[in-house]
């Protein structure tokens, strides 16, 4: 069986993020950038499945400027077999990812994509779904578990209210939540390693894609700002204030 | 054009978040069609066409649609979208699974998380957990969205009359099944539409401290019970009760905050709260900067208390 995951460079989790004064977009410059997270949780699972026997190869696949290949040694650092970058310079968008991806796919012929759930900057979380679409693939959504029983992949999801799980045929496409697994940190040897496994470069146009973005950001602001209130000294006037002012038991 | 809702609901009753969508779509100012795809789910298309501001109701009642299944789900949605200029989902768990292979299927992109409707091509969503607000113009020949509940007020569940049409469902395509569930069972509110949320931290200290300090408080107040990432990643309760940039987005009148920090990550999901209450030891922690009211000390003597003075 082979795996493709796909990861995404972001601006780290635990950076607070700047809002550019001319409000066009968030300042990426001079900020720490890293895998999205739900990306490398899918990396993690690809590993896994090959650690355990059912997977035979990995291949990990990029979009964005020359750095992103630095995403790509990560995810080969922490054990993918080797990379696809498609160096993209302008904003990058779900839907041209995703027909972008179609191509690759029908190139590599995986048995199985694992993709985050969502980008932690755009939060749209759409790539997957859009592309078992175009690709008419089954679908596992938001995982906590993934299994490969007799020739179908079990996919147990994250819902409101609780745990479903499905069964899909393969090829399928699986994307991950947190508590799927949690992901290795690359060894120094494996970060040495890595730079030595293959990167393929494949331009848009090779892949004869149009990434032009449908959705045309008009401005990007800050959220409406909350004033801190009051501290109070004891439960009492907590209670009162919640009654008689607040109003809201 | 028409607007077209697809319907959350448990084949028994529309959920909360379908009213929640219904009236953003009102808000676009076309024909509003709802589109309840289930088994045996007659009861909700009635009530449905009962719902303020729903024109037109089409009902796919198969059992291809019992389980709801992105794949079946969004071939139906897809074989009607020609109809529509605007397709809308909840930003749920459900919304957020079928809405996206739809919009795949009609080779459009999806504006996902709608806080604000600006004009019919212009909307306005959270980027970065919330943390920026983008107004977007989307160029796709049908708009597919999905709805945050929390930005759109409930429509009112009678003063609507729309015909309920009876439509052919699209088969079932036969590549994924419906195994099994694991619901979580409460006598709680359901947390995304509680009117009271009372949350805790790591600070709780552990799932056994959740039972006698949290839930107690929440039983008190009638209130859902929520928690941090960081409660849930400790393994204290299941992962369907975070609230933050990686679980639910809640906006309730009363958001009691305890032993929680206030990660931006949380902040990210209960901000639009009405009314704030944080109780931490840390009188630093960032809680306090979003809190209407704090208070500092020790959350096994304060909630304990505050339970006796309510």
């Amino acid at each position: 069986m082979k795996i493709l995951v796909t990861v995404k460079r972001v601006i780290d989790y635990n950076v607070k993020i700047r809002i550019k004064s001319d409000g066009s977009g968030v300042e990426t410059q001079n900020v720490k950038m890293s895998m999205n997270p739900f990306d490398e949780i899918a990396v993690e699972e690809a590993i896994r499945l090959k650690e355990k026997g059912v997977a035979t190869e990995t291949v990990a696949v990029t979009f964005g400027v020359v750095q992103a290949q630095e995403t790509l040694r990560t995810a080969m650092a922490m054990g993918i077999d080797r990379a696809i970058y498609v160096p993209v310079e302008t904003e990058i968008q779900s839907l041209g990812v995703a027909r972008a991806l179609k191509k690759i796919v029908e190139k590599e012929k995986p048995d199985l994509i694992i993709m985050g759930k969502q980008a932690i900057d755009n939060d749209s979380s759409q790539t997957g779904p859009i592309l078992a679409a175009m690709l008419g693939w089954p679908q596992g959504t938001f995982a906590s578990k993934v299994e490969i029983i007799s020739g179908k992949v079990h996919v147990t999801r994250e819902i409101d209210g609780g745990l479903e799980t499905l069964s899909l045929s393969l090829p399928a496409l699986v994307t991950t939540d947190l508590r799927l697994n949690e992901p290795r940190y690359a060894s120094l040897p494996n970060i040495m390693k890595a730079k030595k496994k293959p990167i393929e470069t494949i331009t848009p146009a090779e892949l004869g894609i149009d990434l032009t973005p449908s959705l045309q950001t008009i401005k990007v602001g800050p959220p409406p700002s909350r004033k801190g209130g009051i501290k109070v000294a004891d439960v009492a006037t907590l209670v009162d204030k919640l009654k008689n002012e607040a109003k809201v038991i | 054009m028409a607007t077209l809702v697809l319907a959350e609901h448990d084949n028994l009753h529309v959920k909360p978040s379908t009213l929640h969508t219904i009236t953003a779509a009102m808000k676009l100012g076309q024909q509003v069609t709802v589109l309840i795809a289930g088994q045996n789910c007659t009861s909700v298309a009635t009530e449905a066409a009962a719902l303020k501001g729903v024109d037109e109701v089409l009902l796919a009642d198969d059992a291809a649609y019992s389980h709801f299944l992105a794949e079946n789900m969004a071939a139906l949605i897809a074989k009607l979208s020609p109809s529509y200029s605007h397709i809308l989902a909840p930003a749920t768990s459900f919304g957020k699974n079928i809405l996206p292979r739809a919009a795949g299927l009609s080779d459009c992109a999806q504006i996902s998380d709608v806080l604000g409707i600006e004009s019919l091509d212009t909307f306005i969503r959270p980027i970065y957990a919330g943390n920026a607000i983008a107004t977007v113009r989307s160029a796709d020949k049908i708009k597919f969205i999905t709805v945050r509940s929390t930005a759109f007020e409930s429509t009112a569940s009678t003063g609507g009359s729309g015909m309920v049409k009876k439509i052919e469902s699209a088969g079932n395509i036969g590549i994924s099944t419906f195994v099994g569930a694991e619901l979580s069972k409460s006598e709680r509110p359901e947390l995304t539409a509680a009117r009271i949320v009372v949350s805790g931290g790591r600070g709780v200290g552990s799932g056994e401290n959740f039972k006698t300090i949290i839930e107690p408080l929440a039983d008190k107040l009638g209130a859902a019970v929520g928690a941090s990432r960081a409660a849930v990643d400790a393994g204290y309760v299941p992962n369907d009760y975070q609230v933050g940039q990686t679980g639910k987005v809640v906006a309730p009148d009363l958001y009691i905050a305890v032993g929680i920090s206030g990660a931006i990550q949380h902040l990210a999901g209960m901000k639009g709260s009405k009314t704030i209450v944080a109780i931490n030891k840390d009188a630093d922690a960032p809680i306090f900067a979003v809190a209407d009211y704090g208070i500092v000390g020790d959350l096994f003597t304060i909630v304990p208390e505050l339970i006796k003075n309510l």
